[in-house]
């Protein structure tokens, strides 16, 4: 029987907040629940396999940073830096998230209902086995997939709160990249991508890794997958796995 | 039409070869990395091509008989004060290539080092200068935040210390090794950096491209990097070392971020960085989860969360115009650390036009930071260190006169290892083996013969920073921290005495 433990976080500062978290996890927890969450931040820091945290509320900036193979579920929505340098793990958010959410993530997964905000996914990067994806149901704002050197965005355009007729990203998409992919669901006018940067269609092998994701996605926030994936998916890859190869001249 | 480009008319220097003392041996075909020298199958002998050539040196080093001499090319342009020869080559490469000029080391323009108008003062008759050679001379330094006040209690075995004093870095020399990533100079140098620091008592900075796991037992001597690429950065990096400094700026490059090229990244340097073997290693300009002093503060709070407050934080910055106010948020952001990096410091890479017109001179910088920090009265919240073209002991003691706790040194080391500053780094072909991760050139550096020759720079500059210690009747370093009175202007102006908050020699 996994050690459970429910912390109060009503009135705790973060930084109390997490020395009760890291007391907990050295005693053996590995089920943590979060009472009354209120914007605390960096929640799960650090914090490896195998903890799982449910938070009620909403948790404050940099929740899972640098986690290690922890889980997290949010009952809410979610500020800036939502898995910022993420290394394992995976985080749920029943909700919206705010911006830089898997800023230089490495590795692990984060699942999102609804919208993200911007600057989401920059300088993602892959290595090996580490193949860190994100999935984000609602809309996303500019630099998607900035700098990205690997992983997988999958966006999906769909349970959003912006406006109809905002554009599922926003500018900027992709500048940059060196690897990885990005899907999207549905269309995205080409002056929204970076420089060098197009469109395609996807193929099968695509089609089975965005279902993959999108059912674990559509399981943990009562969703259906076969809905997701009847919308047709477009991809952006980088051009260059060295964009800026041919920039320079040396001198001396 | 041309058969070549006209940037390959002009070499920048010449192959000096003796024809009656070459014995056609080939070394300097060998050690040649860029290719300068070949053997000519059709005249059965060792040639040479001078417009291949970088000026490293290497092959004259190298040179079994002597008979090679690598000269600056004599061949003159029409003299013109504005247009000078380097303007022009700049201008053929642009025009042959479309390129943005990269340029290799720190910047070699020629504008003012305030160091060599500063002059340290010594004692005569009143108070004895001291003989280090005979009486202790303290020069540990401990980097990190120090408390407003101290408080004891009396206890039976004495008065105990009952203020909690925050993390602090312990070195015997106020002198580190800069960031200098791995990837940039190879796995040999790390090695040496680290070995160096941990015989020495000091600290090297690893640079932001993570940590090889061959040196993670040389943790207490090391400072690991963040910088906006995160290339390596995980839970067990930032408990690795003992401080973790997030890097914002570089002086060599203020406001741009970093391209390692493909070149460079092969087995090693991949698995450390953990990104693929040939790809581009880039550093974004700004980190993208700081786009403000509450946004940094954020990131310092995070580390500080990792590493469960157990290793001092630091904020390396360029050295720019607004450094003191910059400094000062940094300081009420948390930092246990600033790190101001002047527009001399050194590099792997850069373009040419903002290594050599961003950003000022470090001397400058230091002494309106500490002076902004101690109005502010947050000086003692942070160290304040400083790097950037300090090249000897003597341009060490001023920085630490004019306020520094500790100065960074990185191409001094380099250079103690055998650099020539001929600036090509960015090709990944260093002749040194220091540049490179090349199997065949990075064998050229043996870890444990570099590490002697870098401890042997650090032991020397600090008998040389004891002596002139002792001169001026001090016996701690830390007497004389931003003891500017120890120092003199020379040929300085009015508003270049103000700001480095020194008199003119003869007042």
């Amino acid at each position: 029987m996994a050690k459970k433990c429910t912390l109060d976080a009503q009135g705790v500062y973060y930084r109390q907040l997490n020395e009760q978290i890291r007391e907990a996890v050295r005693d053996g927890a590995v089920e943590i629940e979060l009472d009354n969450v209120r914007g605390q931040r960096y929640i799960g820091n650090s914090v490896e396999a195998p903890v799982h945290f449910t938070i009620h509320g909403v948790p404050g900036q940099d929740l899972g940073m640098f986690m290690r193979g922890a889980t997290i579920r949010v009952e809410g929505n979610a500020q800036d830096g939502v898995g910022n340098t993420m290394d394992d793990g995976e985080i749920q958010i029943n909700g919206m998230s705010g911006d830089v959410l898997g800023y230089a993530m490495r590795g692990g997964r984060i699942l999102v209902k609804q919208d993200v905000g911007y600057r989401v996914g920059i300088h993602m990067k892959s290595y090996m086995e580490k193949q860190p994806v994100i999935v984000a149901g609602g809309k996303a704002g500019d630099f998607l997939g900035e700098y990205m050197a690997g992983g997988a965005i999958i966006l999906l355009g769909m349970d959003s709160t912006m406006d109809k007729k905002a554009p599922i990203t926003g500018r900027s998409l992709g500048t940059g990249m060196h690897g990885g992919i990005i899907y999207i669901r549905g269309d995205v006018p080409e002056y929204q991508l970076g420089p060098g940067l197009q469109l395609e269609s996807i193929n099968e092998e695509d089609e089975a890794f965005i279902r993959s994701h999108v059912a674990d996605w559509a399981k943990a926030f009562g969703k259906s997958v076969d809905e997701v994936m009847e919308g047709k998916f477009k991809k952006v890859t980088p051009f260059s796995h060295r964009p800026y190869g041919n920039m320079y001249v040396g001198t001396n | 039409m041309l058969f070549k480009p006209i940037s390959q008319n002009f070499s920048d220097f010449v192959i000096d070869r003796e024809n009656d003392r070459c014995i056609n041996c080939e070394v300097c075909v060998r050690q040649c990395s860029y290719e300068a020298h070949y053997w000519d199958d059709a005249r059965q002998c060792v040639s040479h091509d001078h417009t291949k050539c970088v000026g490293c040196h290497r092959c004259e080093a190298f040179c079994p008989t002597g008979c090679l001499t690598i000269k600056k090319n004599p061949a003159d342009f029409r003299d013109n004060a504005l247009w000078t020869p380097t303007y022009m080559k700049h201008v053929y490469k642009q025009g042959d290539t479309g390129g943005i000029l990269l340029s290799g080391m720190g910047s070699p323009a020629n504008k003012p080092i305030y160091w060599d108008n500063l002059q340290l003062d010594a004692s005569q008759v009143t108070n004895p200068s001291i003989d280090p050679l005979r009486e202790p001379m303290e020069l540990t330094t401990y980097l990190g935040s120090k408390p407003d006040q101290v408080s004891f209690e009396e206890t039976p075995e004495g008065p105990k210390l009952t203020t909690k004093i925050g993390p602090q870095l312990k070195l015997n020399y106020p002198l580190m090794f800069s960031a200098m990533s791995f990837g940039s100079i190879n796995l040999n140098l790390h090695k040496a950096m680290a070995m160096a620091a941990t015989e020495l008592g000091i600290a090297y900075n690893t640079g932001e491209g993570g940590l090889h796991p061959d040196l993670y037992k040389y943790g207490n001597n090391t400072i690991v990097q963040v910088a906006s690429g995160r290339f390596g950065v995980h839970k067990d990096y930032l408990n690795a070392g003992s401080a973790v400094e997030i890097k914002i700026g570089q002086g060599a490059k203020p406001g741009i971020g970093g391209h390692l090229p493909g070149e460079k990244i092969d087995e090693e340097v991949s698995k450390t960085r953990m990104c693929p073997v040939g790809s581009d290693a880039i550093s974004p300009a700004p980190h993208h989860d700081i786009y403000s002093i509450e946004d940094l503060l954020q990131l310092i709070y995070a580390i500080k969360e990792s590493t469960e407050y157990k290793v001092p934080v630091s904020v390396k910055i360029a050295a720019v115009h607004n450094a003191p106010a910059i400094a000062s948020g940094i300081v009420r952001a948390g930092a246990d650390i600033v790190v101001i990096d002047g527009f001399r410091g050194g590099t792997g890479a850069a373009p040419t036009m903002i290594r050599d017109n961003v950003g000022i001179p470090m001397e400058l910088a230091l002494a309106s930071v500490d002076n902004r920090l101690r109005d502010e009265g947050i000086r003692n919240h942070a160290s304040l260190v400083v790097a950037g073209g300090v090249r000897c002991s003597a341009d060490a003691i001023k920085a630490i006169a004019l306020g520094a706790d500790a100065v960074y040194i990185g191409t001094a080391a380099l250079v103690s290892v055998g650099c020539t500053l001929c600036g090509r780094c960015y090709t990944g072909k260093c002749p040194w083996g220091i540049a490179t991760n090349e199997a065949r050139l990075k064998k050229r550096q043996n870890p444990e013969v570099a590490a002697k020759r870098l401890a042997n720079l650090v032991r020397a500059w600090g008998h040389e920073i004891q002596e002139m210690l002792g001169g001026m009747g001090l016996n701690s370093i830390e007497s004389l921290r931003g003891n500017r009175d120890k120092l003199r202007g020379l040929g300085l102006n009015e508003t270049e005495l103000d700001i480095l908050g020194v008199k003119h020699a003869g007042r």
